[in-house]
């Protein structure tokens, strides 16, 4: 299956759940009047899944030592990542309305030191899998059966040092140790066939020793099948490319690099975002 | 000096289990030992130094403590953001060896010199940017490392290196030492050219009854600012001797406290070292520190002239 097959068109239904996160991101967006937008709205049925069905976390003991780890390694998309972490009571909602603002604690990228639930700073790309894959071999010297998932965009993937930590996550076979991509094949400048392609994709993966699935990275019960059943192969770390559209649910976005980030967002535009989001 | 190092970290690693050891490429048999006696705790992970520090962050994250070792260059320049964002940023106890800090590696050329280590490392906060002068110190402050809450740089020097450190004057990092009294002039070195500046002082004095002091700063980050302070305000020039480029280095971290904190008042200052460009001569160690002026009779001859402008 080509993966354009995965690939849904604008207009599709999403659910409340879904509508409702979004509906935070845009909060997000609000308070700070910008944000990457695209980037987080690919994102949040990923989220929705690991953090409701999948990750063992405990909101009131964030650094609780048997949770799973979950590391955005694509930190721009941070705005996914703290709407499912308010969400689920790691901090109040309200922390988006002062998103990037001076004294705000939700800065443009997420800081571990400053927002609970976050395992890594992230923002510059290409580090998470690195990260990942010390703490998945700290749980496997510890023999703690937590997991790591670590969600990498597109455009990350382009950095060298993604590929440094493949091939060490592959040589270690590190069962505990989840990459994901929000293949959503729009990076800044253009799609990512044209700017970098990273076709075959899967295979890359495989060949560095990850056991691979494909899916639609909207879809909650395809997203909900495939991460219950990691690792896919116990003496390998997993893959799974996860196929979105960049900016689902806002249809001027979807699919548009304009909206990869956007700063200085007016009242108007947040207007017909909670519009369409309802 | 790099024996010794890994040596401590083997001793380290077999009574704290907290330990683990990360390799890129290095020689063959490198620590075996600890290969064979902790193998779960001992990494070699090839020619990835950017996945290595971020590997190293994981694990310090989940309460390890690695000590990572490569080639000096590789561990700052080549990773320099993992260093940055993964360690720093995070404030992680993970522990920098570098091997063939300043003109170690000279037949190997510009590609391999580690002459802007200090620079780039000391410029990071959260950084503590270490240069022990001989194997002996090295064996006093590796363990010292092992409680030290954020990351640590560790600039190793050829091997062989004489024996200068006294035991009696302990170490404390941080904390610089006074190996030879002052008189007019204070030597202000870090790493191995405290060997050479200990010689320049004792030519001085020998030929030309010059007194020249030499203050050890094994720790060029964090300055040990009040040792340098009290002794500025005792001397009547200053001349910092460090095997690294002019840029930002020991002679810059000494120029900005002075400035910082006398003004007018600091003492006249003269800093030697490598000037800013990238070198472009082969042979030995010994032959680029000649090259640059940094062996013992040109430190003494450009002190000699330094004070001959400013002790007048």
């Amino acid at each position: 299956m080509t993966h354009e097959a995965h690939i849904r068109v604008v207009g599709d239904d999403l659910d409340e759940r879904s509508l409702a996160l979004r509906r935070l991101v845009v909060r997000g967006l609000d308070g700070g009047k910008r944000g990457h937008m695209g980037s987080a709205f690919s994102l949040i049925e990923m989220l929705r899944v690991l953090y409701d069905d999948i990750l063992r976390f405990d909101p009131k003991n964030p650094t609780w030592a048997d949770r799973d780890r979950c590391i955005l390694s694509k930190g721009h998309g941070c705005l996914a990542l703290y709407a499912i972490l308010a969400d689920k009571g790691f901090f109040p909602a309200a922390e988006l309305d002062r998103f990037c603002q001076f004294d705000g604690m939700l800065g443009g990228h997420p800081e571990r030191a400053k927002v609970p639930g976050v395992e890594a700073s992230t923002g510059a790309l290409g580090h998470g899998l690195s990260i990942g894959l010390g703490q998945a071999l700290a749980m496997r010297l510890q023999n703690r059966d937590s997991r790591v998932f670590v969600i990498m965009g597109d455009g990350e993937i382009n950095e060298g040092s993604v590929w440094e930590a493949a091939l060490c996550a592959g040589k270690h076979r590190l069962s505990n140790l989840v990459a994901m991509v929000d293949y959503n094949k729009l990076q800044s400048y253009d799609r990512t066939s044209i700017v970098q392609d990273l076709e075959p994709l899967a295979d890359k993966w495989r060949a560095f020793g990850f056991d691979v699935r494909e899916v639609d990275g909207h879809d909650v019960d395809q997203l909900h099948r495939v991460l219950s059943n990691v690792p896919f192969d116990c003496g390998k770390p997993s893959a799974i490319i996860c196929h979105t559209v960049k900016g689902r649910g806002i249809a001027v976005a979807e699919g548009n690099p304009e909206w990869h980030h956007r700063s200085k967002i007016n009242d108007d535009e947040v207007a017909a975002m909670y519009a369409e989001l309802e | 000096m790099r024996k010794t190092s890994l040596d401590c970290v083997y001793e380290l690693a077999r009574r704290d289990p907290r330990v683990v050891f990360i390799g890129s490429d290095l020689g063959a048999g490198t620590l075996d030992s600890f290969k064979e006696e902790m193998p779960e705790r001992f990494f070699m992970e090839g020619v990835t130094e950017q996945n290595i520090i971020g590997m190293a962050a994981g694990l310090a994250m989940e309460g390890y403590i690695p000590y990572v070792n490569t080639i000096a260059t590789f561990i700052t320049r080549r990773c320099f953001e993992q260093v940055a964002v993964d360690l720093c940023l995070h404030n992680l106890p993970v522990r920098l060896i570098g091997n063939g800090g300043g003109l170690v590696y000279a037949p190997l050329g510009p590609t391999h010199l580690a002459i802007e280590d200090i620079s780039i490392m000391r410029s990071l906060p959260n950084m503590t940017v270490v240069a022990p002068v001989d194997k002996e110190e090295m064996a006093r402050f590796v363990p010292q490392t092992l409680d030290m809450p954020g990351p640590v740089y560790i600039r190793l020097a050829k091997g062989g290196d004489p024996i200068v450190s006294r035991a009696e004057n302990g170490f404390t990092v941080g904390k610089a030492i006074l190996m030879r009294d002052p008189g007019d002039i204070l030597l202000v070195s870090t790493g191995v050219m405290t060997n050479r500046a200990l010689d320049a002082a004792a030519a001085l004095e020998a030929t030309g009854g010059l007194r020249c002091g030499v203050l050890h700063m094994h720790t060029v980050k964090p300055l040990d600012d009040a040792a340098l302070l009290d002794l500025a305000g005792k001397v009547r020039g200053i001349v910092t001797v460090e095997e690294h480029t002019l840029v930002g280095g020991l002679g810059s971290a000494v120029n900005d406290l002075l400035g910082d904190r006398l003004g007018r008042r600091a003492p006249p200052v003269l800093r030697l070292g490598i000037p800013d460009r990238f070198p472009d001569k082969y042979g030995t160690q010994d032959d680029l520190l000649g090259y640059y002026g940094l062996q013992p009779d040109a430190i003494a001859n450009s002190v000699r002239e330094f004070a001959s402008v400013h002790l007048r």
